[in-house]
């Protein structure tokens, strides 16, 4: 105790001499860091003084004197259009498309005005592993995700990954959204064979799954995809148990031709259990080809393209299994830096009766006021198996709202 | 057929995994030549100035093309596949093509943020930056600022720096050799400023009319005045109500000289030249836009000498 008493009785006395000592020494010491403080602001105003030219006019840090530093500034927004309060928020654009149809169409017929579809897209790096992006698709009757996804780029072996709704890389017409084709409709092919009816007006394989895609090494572009997916995409696949999933490959092979053109063709094959049963498979193969001239003096200006898209489908059903085939074929040249024509030949038999087959030829005029909007004429001619023959005029109004998206290739 | 539809799924999941194998096996080793891929032949040029023999360059835009509307094409993922750096003018001037081609390039080094990209508008001076609201009822405006920056040599000095230092950070065994390639373009470069500040010194003042808004640093830095433009607002093509207006100003103001770019239509501009009395000029946003302008110092030289032989006839 009285060890204890002495200590603290010493502690005390050095801690209030150390604080006096302190307490002494500061002004002194401050009154000389300003003094020191002083005089270099006087050197560096002389020196300042030197340095300025008889004419008065400060001189001209040379450039090449001083070091290399890294630039400092902030990373750009990805493609996000204004200030910083944005900056972490995804770019967001909105896309309308308004439809009109006249004619009689007594096998499919679209109504006579209508909001088709709006899609709103929302787009962001997530981290510096991933990004995602969500397309909402709202029409008249509600809210469905077209597609959303997150995308690793960054992944080792060249592999790209994607997991989410998406659309599927079955032939190439399929991942086009609705408003990035350069119809009003889609083909008859991907109606008859992919899926189509007269419930659901979008086509197509589009659900949630896993796309691994990864760049082969070859001499040309070649990429191969693989995907799995739930096995539920429209009236095409129908999963009645958790393993019913669907699968889809496709290979793409693109090659540069020359400088103005391309040609790109692609092979896919997709796999699910359909509506008879969980033991009972629709499948599909499918054959794309593209071929693009753009002379890249006169870009904006004129442009060609030609595809085309053959489809197999096989789908067994409790009394045989139906095999059905259908095609498309299309061409669009850009006329002027606004003006595009184009027409469309489509044959396609049907999926759930392949006796029975429908064909149609369009014509297209589309015209673009600016990057952001698009007014669309397409004069449709299709004659159905059941006999019938539909001749309509579909228009179209496209117009974008808010962040810039990529141009489709 | 339950026995099938195991052994396909069995077979589908044996082809996922092969591919992740053979993906890791073929994944590349770094190389000693540093890849660069920039997005105009501008910053290509800039590129191989200060990366000499260590860097390999190329570009993704021809210098005769417009570099807000490049087809994204799968081949240039090849190329962007195997990039240590990619050089690109930012600004949103490729946020048609650019985006999705980093996405799919499967290359970790040039993604957004990595070590291996640079945003070279992050060190120029920018103009035109808007103070405003930014609409799209003003045509296809840039909303972070004009982003035709290279133009002003001061601006090609600071990106080279840039690109100079992303180098040394990319190889750092190299970095006194980037230094010094840096150190001597930049004499160079104020060696050629000094000639075209005497080449121009003519043109002062000299009112100009250019199809679209490509020219603010060039005409800034030169002495040009840009007192209209062909098109009526950016990225909308001319209107014959807006060619009239255009037709007069210049009568009215005798502004000498119209500015296109090689990647416009003559067309109008021929046209409003014939009835006002103006000349066209097809000047080079963009080194390679003829074969003659290889590189950074002769777009310049290309352009300067153009103006000035342009002008002097019309004394």
């Amino acid at each position: 105790m009285q060890r204890m008493l002495i200590f603290c009785i010493g502690l005390l006395f050095f801690s209030t001499n150390f604080l006096r000592a302190q307490g002494a020494e500061a002004p002194e010491a401050r009154f000389q860091a300003l003094e020191e403080r002083i005089r270099a602001l006087e050197a560096e105003v002389q020196s300042l003084k030197a340095a300025l030219p008889a004419g008065g006019a400060p001189a001209a840090p040379a450039a090449a004197a001083a070091p290399l530093q890294a630039p400092t500034a902030p990373l750009p927004v990805y493609g996000g259009a204004s200030a910083a309060a944005k900056a972490l928020n995804p770019d967001i654009g909105i896309v309308g498309s308004f439809v009109g149809a006249t004619g009689r169409n007594l096998g499919n017929p679209y109504p006579s005005l209508s909001l088709q579809e709006s899609e709103v897209s929302l787009q962001a790096i997530v981290d510096p592993y991933a990004r995602a992006d969500f397309f909402l698709a709202v029409g008249e009757e509600g809210i469905e995700v077209e597609e959303g996804y997150i995308t690793f780029p960054a992944l080792p072996g060249n592999f790209l990954l994607k997991a989410g709704k998406m659309r599927s890389t079955f032939s190439r017409v399929n991942t086009f959204h609705n408003h990035t084709l350069p119809w009003i409709d889609r083909p008859l092919v991907q109606f008859n064979l992919m899926g189509g009816s007269l419930d659901e007006a979008d086509v197509g394989i589009k659900e949630a799954g896993l796309s691994l895609s990864r760049l082969l090494p070859a001499p040309i572009f070649l990429e191969a995809t693989a995907e799995l997916f739930r096995g539920d995409s429209g009236s095409l696949f129908q999963a009645s148990r958790r393993s019913d999933v669907s699968s889809v490959f496709h290979l793409r092979g693109y090659h540069d031709l020359s400088e103005s053109t391309n040609l790109e063709i692609g092979g896919s094959y997709a796999r699910g259990h359909n509506d008879v049963g969980s033991d009972f498979l629709t499948q599909l193969g499918g054959l794309d080809t593209t071929l693009r001239w753009k002379p890249l003096r006169r870009a904006i200006y004129h442009s060609f393209s030609a595809r085309s898209e053959f489809v197999w489908s096989r789908r067994q059903e409790v009394a045989n299994t139906q095999r059905a085939f259908g095609f498309f074929a299309s061409a669009e040249y850009q006329l002027a830096r606004r003006w595009f024509g184009g027409a469309r030949f489509d044959w396609s038999e049907r999926a759930r009766n392949a006796e029975q087959h429908d064909n149609a030829t369009s014509l297209v005029l589309t015209y673009w006021p600016s990057e952001f909007s698009q007014i669309r004429g397409q004069l449709r001619r299709t004659h159905y198996a059941e006999g019938n023959t539909a001749n309509e005029f579909l228009f179209q109004f496209l117009f974008t709202l808010g962040a810039h998206g990529a141009h489709v290739f | 057929m339950k026995t099938k539809h195991l052994w396909f799924e069995l077979w589908a999941v044996a082809t996922l995994a092969a591919l992740f194998v053979a993906g890791f096996a073929v994944s590349n080793a770094a190389a000693k030549t540093l890849n660069v891929m920039t997005t105009t032949e501008d910053l290509a040029s800039l590129a191989r100035e200060v990366g000499g023999e260590h860097v390999k360059v190329e570009s993704i835009a021809r210098g005769y093309q417009d570099p807000h509307f490049v087809e994204a094409k799968p081949s240039f993922l090849l190329k962007l596949q195997k990039a240590d750096l990619l050089v690109l003018v930012g600004l949103q001037l490729e946020i048609g093509w650019l985006p999705p081609l980093i996405t799919q390039s499967r290359n970790s080094r040039i993604q957004v943020g990595a070590q291996g990209y640079l945003d070279a508008s992050t060190v120029a001076e920018i103009l035109e930056k808007p103070t405003g609201p930014v609409t799209r009822a003003m045509g296809d405006v840039h909303p972070l600022g004009n982003p035709h920056y290279w133009l002003d040599p001061g601006n090609g000095r600071r990106i080279a720096k840039a690109v100079a230092q992303k180098l040394s950070e990319l190889d750092r065994d190299d970095a006194a050799y980037f230094e010094q390639h840096f150190q001597d373009f930049d004499r160079r470069l104020q060696e050629a400023e000094k000639r075209w500040a005497q080449q121009v010194a003519s043109l002062k003042g000299t009112e100009v009319i250019t199809y679209h808004n490509s020219w603010p640093s060039f005409t800034e830095r030169f002495g040009l005045k840009v007192v209209g433009y062909v098109e009526p607002k950016p990225g909308i093509p001319p209107s014959p109500s807006h060619t009239l207006e255009v037709i007069n100003q210049i009568k009215q103001d005798k502004v000498p000289l119209i500015l296109v770019e090689p990647y416009f239509d003559l067309k109008t501009p021929k046209a409003i030249a014939d009835q006002s009395g103006a000349q066209v000029l097809v000047l080079l946003p963009s080194v390679g836009g003829v074969p003659q302008a290889t590189n950074y110092f002769q777009l310049f030289d290309y352009n300067i000498r153009l103006l000035t032989e342009a002008l002097a006839q019309r004394k």
